[in-house]
């Protein structure tokens, strides 16, 4: 890529590349790096729950169920029930009972192995949820999933919609319309009844999640990416690497893609915060994450029932969690999108 | 006119055929087998074959296409595989709940967020402009979920002011009692983008050269305002709206879970939770063509709102 960017020095000055310029514009834009910093912290975190440093042991009940949060104190005992448990059988049925000659034998192997009684913690510092495992780890992990979902599909639909919109816009002809007729038949579907579709046939999953919601998402991609390859390839420097003998890959891949990149990955950045929200939703109606995972929709689905009982903290650290990520990446994508492409500012 | 409407009618049938291809095929090689998921876990082989015969899963697979080819011509789609119910009247019955919750969204929606997206934008940088678009932009950051679940839980539950959820058999209790709750949630939710979208469509105006023209012929705002600009922005207004028509037929999936409003959008997640193939095919099928039809309506419309738009 550097290669085609950074221009030979032929003048008295060097020209500015684009990366270069376009950080230089980022760094100016405060709202920007601002979001850009939380968006890296999120990464660290995500980076951190995959290799296992963070939230490792998010399943394990630590409290007691639905631990209220610490600053609002341990809840109110409930009395337990009033007839005390008797300690033992009040007659003797050794007599009768078959099972009495092993009973010896059966302690003695229980003996054996070492029972531990836990200490559930009354209060946990985000509270519990109605196993007593800790919010604050489980919506770490929960943001693990929820991210990685969102940036995997994103970058899946960009493969897609990039690979097709530049066959299409390099070539036209029969393949151009070939493409074009695809494009219109995944348009003509609403996205969500086609996700709807793909989960059906897909099943759960992290993976399945982010592969529907690639296969739903690449057609703006691949409009975007075909609009630029039109343009770029009837150009002067497309030419003359025709003209020096490149071969159509070498054109399409080496020479107009990196000029193009920065369109794409607007567009990308542009994906992940609706890709999140779709996982959120499709998780919440039990056809997203697997069971075994815990995302912000999957806790979102447990917190409504714990709403009604008065446990409210699941639901607000999903909820935080979530309104600051998109936030943060939505603003970052903004910021990020008038630094690449400085004609769209002042849009909107 | 005639001569462009037949055009564009005709070229809807390759991508109507695509579809149709698309979800045959879809269901046909990625989908689970239907005679098993029909069977359920206790059939035996040969009951599983009595299935596959019934439904004609044994013929060749042209034969099979050409069969739901035919439903779609006929409007024939079968009955549903869960009850048996015919895929034509579950349209009927479940459309109107859809269409009394997503009507009215739609239509307030456009009507309160068009005069605050035009003044704003006509206040562009002040403080109201400023408030909209953080506003928008952290409304937009939570999942609807998360508004329906708090919304319910405030309003219905610890207020009282509406039911939490439910839905009658007339038309008009639906609208006064059970309507409002979710219509006044969708707003909250929706409003702040759409006045963000539509703020930028009349940005785009306002800095055109004939806005500047009508000022310097001495016109009143109002008339610039209302006469010049608000007519220019409403191709990409009429755009957006026809885009979001083909959702109102589905609904919102989401409120008529929550809600438990009987129609379209919660028969489609019932639908996909069942496995129930011919429904989920009709309904993709039907929406796809509704959808290009809207979108050729859109494009009259445009031809209605700025004459100087040529069909062609």
């Amino acid at each position: 890529m550097s290669a085609v960017l950074t221009p030979p020095v032929l003048g008295p000055r060097q020209s500015e590349g684009v990366w270069r310029a376009a950080w230089k514009r980022l760094r100016s834009d405060r709202v920007g790096m601002v979001a850009m910093v939380v968006v890296l912290a999120f990464a660290a975190l995500v980076l951190l729950g995959t290799v296992g440093l963070l939230a490792r042991d998010w399943q394990k009940e630590v409290g007691v169920p639905n631990a209220p949060p610490t600053f609002m104190g341990p809840a109110p005992a409930v009395e337990q029930s009033a007839i005390p448990v008797p300690k033992g059988p009040n007659v003797d049925l050794s007599a009768v009972d078959p099972l009495a000659p092993r009973y010896k034998e059966w302690d003695e192997r229980a003996a054996r192995f070492k029972a531990e009684d836990t200490v559930k913690r009354e209060t946990l510092p985000f509270g519990g949820d109605r196993l007593g495992r800790d919010v604050l780890a489980k919506a770490m992990k929960g943001t693990q999933t929820s991210v990685f979902v969102g940036l995997l599909g994103a970058v899946v639909a960009t493969l897609i919609g990039t690979l097709l919109g530049a066959l299409a816009g390099f070539f036209g002809g029969k393949v151009g319309d070939f493409l074009e007729w695809l494009y219109s038949v995944f348009t003509a579907i609403p996205d969500i009844l086609l996700i709807l579709s793909f989960a059906v046939i897909f099943g759960r999953g992290i993976g399945s999640v982010a592969i529907i919601l690639a296969l739903v998402g690449w057609t703006g991609l691949y409009r975007q990416v075909r609009a630029e390859f039109l343009k770029h390839s009837v150009r002067e420097y497309v030419r003359s690497a025709e003209a020096i003998g490149a071969s159509a890959a070498s054109r399409m891949f080496r020479h107009i893609l990196p000029n193009i990149s920065h369109v794409i990955l607007v567009r990308m950045s542009l994906l992940v915060v609706g890709f999140i929200k779709f996982e959120v939703i499709l998780s919440y109606l039990g056809l997203g994450v697997g069971v075994d995972d815990v995302s912000w929709g999957t806790m979102l689905a447990e917190a409504q029932s714990e709403l009604i009982l008065g446990y409210w903290w699941q639901l607000v650290a999903a909820t935080a969690f979530m309104a600051v990520f998109v936030t943060a990446f939505s603003l970052f994508a903004d910021a990020l999108r008038d630094a690449l492409d400085p004609k769209l500012r002042g849009l909107e | 006119m005639a001569a462009y409407l037949i055009r564009r009618l005709w070229q809807m049938i390759p991508t109507l055929i695509g579809v149709v291809l698309l979800v045959f095929f879809l269901f046909k090689y990625f989908g689970g087998d239907p005679a098993e998921i029909l069977g359920g876990l206790n059939a035996t082989p040969q009951q599983i074959d009595a299935i596959r015969e019934q439904l004609g899963l044994n013929k060749p697979v042209w034969q099979q296409l050409l069969i739901y080819f035919r439903s779609i011509v006929t409007l024939d789609w079968g009955h549903s595989w869960a009850t048996n119910e015919a895929v034509s009247n579950i349209f009927a019955t479940r459309a109107p709940a859809t269409l009394t919750v997503m009507i009215p969204i739609l239509v307030l929606d456009t009507l309160v967020a068009l005069p605050i997206a035009m003044w704003v934008a006509y206040r562009r940088g002040s403080l109201a402009d400023r408030s909209i678009m953080v506003v928008s932009t952290v409304a937009l950051s939570v999942s609807f979920l998360v508004y329906i679940i708090i919304g319910q839980y405030l309003f219905g539950f610890q207020l009282g002011w509406f039911p939490v959820q439910g839905w009658s058999d007339s038309t008009w209790t639906n609208l006064v009692t059970y309507v409002p709750l979710p219509v006044l949630l969708a707003l909250l939710v929706g409003l702040a983008p759409q006045t963000r979208l539509y703020r930028t469509f009349f940005l785009d105006e306002l800095g055109h050269d004939y806005v500047r023209t009508a000022r310097a012929k001495g016109m009143t705002e109002g008339t610039v305002l209302f006469k010049h600009v608000l007519r220019n922005a409403m191709i990409p207004i009429v755009t957006n709206i026809a885009l979001a028509l083909p959702g109102v037929f589905v609904g919102s999936f989401l409120i008529e879970v929550f809600f438990s409003i009987p129609g379209l959008g919660r028969e489609i997640i019932l639908a996909v939770n069942r496995s129930d193939y011919p429904v989920i095919q009709a309904v993709t099928v039907y929406l796809a063509m509704l959808t290009m039809l809207v979108n050729l309506g859109a494009d009259i419309l445009y031809k209605l709102i700025d004459p100087r738009v040529v069909l062609k």
